[in-house]
């Protein structure tokens, strides 16, 4: 079979060029924009219905960020400082996966959370617990050639917030994570094995599918532990997996 | 099975801004403009705790990633990053980006904001397209009468694209 190279036609499929789509995600993975419980999504769901974008050049690309983004310290939080932070030491780790499985290498993972007493070192968190001076609650790392990642930090504490009554956040680590492509960009949160929080909280409750909650929750690691020193969790990262292409298929055929 | 999203809540500015993440190309780079805009809520109040990310092709329509299959060009970062202000105003200095095969000069934008369980997509066209836009398999894939919120606006030095969450004049979002 010939393949043409170019012609000036409308869409990229028909200019030759062979893209991957990303498979999309089954219902119930991720939160509805609209979800009554967490407040603040009121005023900011957009009502209009979301229309279909193709996966083209610009959706199959993406930025990829490396160790030029990194300082010495960036993946332990706990040496950012002269002393050390209060809190109970924790190794967290785990890998950056695509839906089929494979690792996606030297990919920028960043991570923001609170001090152990719940409180983000931030001018509008005004909760009464001290601040830490010892600990900003920020870092940054980049996953390996077989999508691990590691780093150090200590263990957030929950913290109040005025959604609704008695409202409390589940001790939770926010994550940042790139992937290979536009289509996989995804922002999420760790949370902790055995919260008694899960079942008031909107927001881990916003994912439809008690499954998919399930993968958001990190798994206590007794073998990454260290002795007389931390505690350790796991949490993989799956992000979208990719169609397979049409040139896979083709080369399959021969 | 995918990992679900969940919002970047109100401290997003701990964790994600970088210094240099406003500007994709340098002020003396040819060519450089600021895409300046606000983003705005349901009640048309400014955003102040969100976040714009911008992914887009190099001047020649290119990408700096091993997926373009006409091969990567190295050099041109193409992603951009801004915390919104006190007052939701975000600005990003950049180049405009080339055509791609069979689609208008475009950018991808990301939103994020406590509020928004996952964030919202959408893209920046460039009035000077016209007949390209007019063409452009995506913008014509929106009803008519929406598509000028996808369509930047000249400025002094640049263009302004607000992004309006919910509402009169919402903003075009995709499904990715
Ligand atoms: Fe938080």
């Amino acid at each position: 079979m010939t393949t043409s190279v170019s012609s000036s036609s409308s869409s990229s499929s028909e200019s030759g060029l062979v893209l991957p789509t990303y498979r999309r995600d089954p219902e119930g993975t991720h939160p509805p924009l609209d979800s009554p419980g967490y407040k603040s999504t009121r005023l900011r769901h957009p009502k209009q219905p979301l229309v279909l974008l193709p996966h083209k050049l610009t959706e199959v690309t993406g930025p990829l960020l490396g160790p030029g983004r990194l300082g010495e310290l960036d993946n332990d939080l706990t040496r950012q400082h002269p002393e050390e932070p209060q809190g109970q030491r924790i190794l967290v780790h785990g890998r950056l996966l695509d839906g089929d499985g494979r690792p996606v290498p030297n990919s920028l993972v960043e991570v923001w959370q609170a001090n152990a007493g719940g409180r983000y070192k931030h001018v509008w968190d005004n909760w009464p617990c001290p601040v830490d001076p010892n600990f900003d609650g920020v870092g940054r790392t980049i996953t390996d050639n077989e999508g691990r990642y590691e780093f150090t930090t200590i263990k957030p504490g929950a913290y109040p917030w005025k959604n609704h009554d008695n409202a409390w956040r589940p001790a939770h680590i926010h994550f940042s994570v790139f992937g290979h492509a536009f289509t996989q960009r995804l922002v999420t949160q760790m949370y902790f094995p055995d919260d008694p929080l899960f079942s008031q909280d909107p927001i881990f409750n916003s994912v439809p599918d008690e499954k998919a909650r399930q993968r958001m929750i990190s798994r206590f690691d007794m073998s990454r532990t260290v002795p007389e020193w931390a505690l350790a969790f796991e949490f993989d990262i799956v992000l979208r997996g990719r169609e397979a292409t049409p040139f896979e298929n083709e080369e399959e055929d021969e | 099975m995918s990992t679900p999203s969940q919002t970047v809540g109100p401290y997003l500015s701990l964790g994600l801004p970088w210094d240099d993440g406003p500007t994709v190309a340098g002020a003396d780079t040819p060519g450089a403009v600021w895409i300046r805009g606000v983003v705005y809520d349901g009640a048309g109040a400014p955003v102040p705790d969100g976040l714009i990310e911008t992914w887009q092709a190099d001047p020649h329509g290119r990408f700096d990633h091993p997926d373009d299959p006409r091969g990567a060009q190295p050099g041109f970062r193409g992603f951009g990053r801004c915390p919104t202000d006190d007052e939701g105003a975000y600005g990003i200095r950049t180049v405009l980006p080339g055509a791609l095969p069979g689609e208008a000069p475009h950018i991808d934008v990301s939103v994020f904001a406590r509020g928004l369980l996952h964030r919202v997509v959408t893209r920046i066209y460039f009035p000077e397209h016209a007949e390209a836009n007019a063409a452009d398999p995506v913008l014509t894939s929106v009803p008519a009468q929406r598509r000028d919120t996808l369509i930047a606006t000249r400025t002094e030095d640049g263009y302004r694209f607000d992004v309006r969450l919910q509402g009169e004049g919402e903003t075009v979002f995709f499904d990715v």
